[in-house]
């Protein structure tokens, strides 16, 4: 592993990394943008017994490409009453984040942008800012179902930011650093072993955050018909798509970095491993996708107040015990320990889970 | 306790999903892949034999719509009618089989080709030498069992090979 490791400014200038590893990041988000959104499209046909889209290209793997022409010469309708400027300025807004996230994602030993020492605060951070555009989104469009798909759109995000971070907090007092690739480093065992409560946590409210089923109520094409995208057509509704599948993209990649072990692993290339990885994530988020349903707004808040934040709490708790009470005992100990610790909680967290007092169906 | 209410519930629900990815897809490509269709379908068309005809006119009375035209003149010499015209507006024809099941010398079927749509009203109104029976004008099996005994049976969803043919 340590021999695919490349130097921090590799090619050797400065300059010649940052332009290197721009154009690999937008050319990497534009790329598996396409490969997903055919990933997705096909993997959800056959999972419902159709086929999917298969006419353009071979197995249709020239369907995004199509798409993305379509949508180019579609005409770009501003409504009437709208606010112009914002949106106009709502679409850049919320892709520009989703591409300064792979800023700090190792593809492999030393091959990111920039390895910064607060790295996974800063995606923290970053990624918070793409509700700010999908709320000037909703805002700008002067349309009920939008605002509504934009309000919820932030109240989720804004309640699911806890247990997220709290969870992800667990796994930097593992690693001890907030560096992705000191994180990756850390990793002798990956984190979902060591952090499976965590993991569950991270993944069902990073799900949340970025609008997938069973959490996209933001665009619940069955109640507000497509939330706060609704009135954008062309290429800013093309900037949305490509803000929800990189969004798609960028959680695949965290959870690869955070909890699978980034780029680590025996016999392939470490870029193929992170490459495999992030596709089985994203291959998860799909098939989860396929199997449940839609959640009430109410259940969104509840699951995330009543059940993910608590656990979350617990969660951390438990960690900074491990780590400073048994700072020697070996981590192999701790994966049976974590793991029945798991199913405990998530028992019996489940069965005090209650809506309305117990009034209300689950 | 029920598990259903701790994941075990989701866990079901995503075994089923990920079953699918074995099975065969459902969806048959409509113009490279076909379907056989009932052997006593009704089609689209009409299909006339001119030689069994009498011109008795059963037909053009069992016609709820009205749309079999048909005019006869009486041909001394052979004792019998003489068809001079026999028309099918199929637009207004609201494909019941009435006429099929009444024709008492077996002389009307309906048809086994169901792409027979046309562009204008005008040319849905067939006459005489249009409405035989040819390569693209099969009479299906509807009221005529014994037609419907050399058809291809009817496939089904289930079916293996369905849409090879």
């Amino acid at each position: 592993m340590a021999t695919a490791w490349l130097p921090p400014d590799w090619p050797g200038n400065f300059w010649a990394h940052w332009a290197i590893f721009a154009v690999i990041s937008i050319v990497f988000v534009l790329l598996m943008f396409m490969v997903f959104v055919w990933v997705e499209r096909r993997a959800m046909g056959i999972m419902q017994a159709r086929l999917g889209p298969n006419r353009a290209g071979p197995f249709g793997i020239l369907q995004p490409a199509a798409d993305g022409l379509k949508v180019l010469l579609k005409e770009d309708i501003v409504p009437a009453k709208g606010d112009k400027v914002v949106h106009w300025l709502a679409p850049v807004v919320a892709v520009v984040p989703v591409l300064l996230i792979f800023a700090v994602v190792p593809f492999q030993g030393g091959a990111l942008l920039v390895d910064l020492n607060i790295g996974i605060l800063y995606i923290v951070a970053i990624s918070s800012v793409t509700t700010v555009g999908v709320f000037m989104a909703g805002w700008a469009s002067n349309n009920k179902y939008s605002l509504l798909g934009a309000m919820r759109q932030v109240a989720s995000v804004v309640s699911y930011e806890i247990p997220v971070v709290l969870s992800i907090v667990g796994v930097i007092l593992l690693a001890g650093s907030l560096s992705m690739q000191q994180i990756v480093m850390a990793q002798d065992i990956p984190f979902i072993l060591l952090q499976p409560l965590g993991f569950l946590l991270f993944f069902i409210g990073a799900l949340a955050e970025i609008n997938r089923a069973p959490f996209d109520l933001m665009e619940a094409d069955s109640e507000i018909v497509a939330g706060f995208h609704i009135e954008y057509s062309g290429m800013k509704f093309a900037l949305f798509y490509l803000v929800e599948y990189g969004e798609a993209l960028a959680i695949s990649a965290i959870v690869t970095t955070l909890f699978l072990g980034g780029w680590r692993g025996p016999l392939l290339p470490p870029w193929l491993w992170f490459l495999v990885k992030v596709g089985i994530v994203f291959f998860v988020i799909v098939w989860i996708r396929t199997t449940v349903p839609r959640v009430r707004i109410d259940q969104l808040m509840a699951l995330a107040w009543k059940f993910l934040f608590p656990l979350a709490l617990l969660n951390l708790l438990i960690t900074a015990v491990e780590i400073l009470v048994w700072p020697a005992v070996s981590l192999w100990v701790m994966v049976p320990i974590n793991i029945a610790v798991m199913i405990v909680l998530v028992l019996l967290w489940s069965r005090f889970f209650k809506l309305g007092w117990g009034k209300v169906e689950v | 306790m029920k598990f259903e209410r701790y994941g075990i519930g989701i866990a079901k629900g995503l075994r089923v999903t990920i079953r699918h990815l074995l099975r065969r897809p459902i969806t048959t490509q409509y113009p490279e892949q076909r379907l056989n269709t009932s052997r006593r379908i009704r089609g689209n068309e009409l299909i006339w034999d001119k030689e069994k005809c009498t011109g008795c006119a059963t037909c053009a009375k069992t016609c709820p719509q009205g749309s079999i035209h048909i005019v006869t003149s009486v041909s001394i010499e052979e004792n019998k009618y003489k068809v001079e015209k026999f028309e099918v507006d199929h637009g207004y024809c609201i494909f019941c089989g009435l006429c099929v099941e009444a024709c008492p010398y077996e002389a009307l079927f309906m048809g086994y080709a169901y792409e027979r749509a046309r562009y204008r009203r005008g040319e849905l109104v067939l006459a005489k030498e249009g409405l035989l029976a040819s390569e693209e004008r099969k009479p299906s099996g509807y009221a005529h069992p014994e037609i419907a005994a050399t058809l291809p049976k009817q496939s089904l969803l289930l079916d293996k090979d369905r849409g090879k043919r």
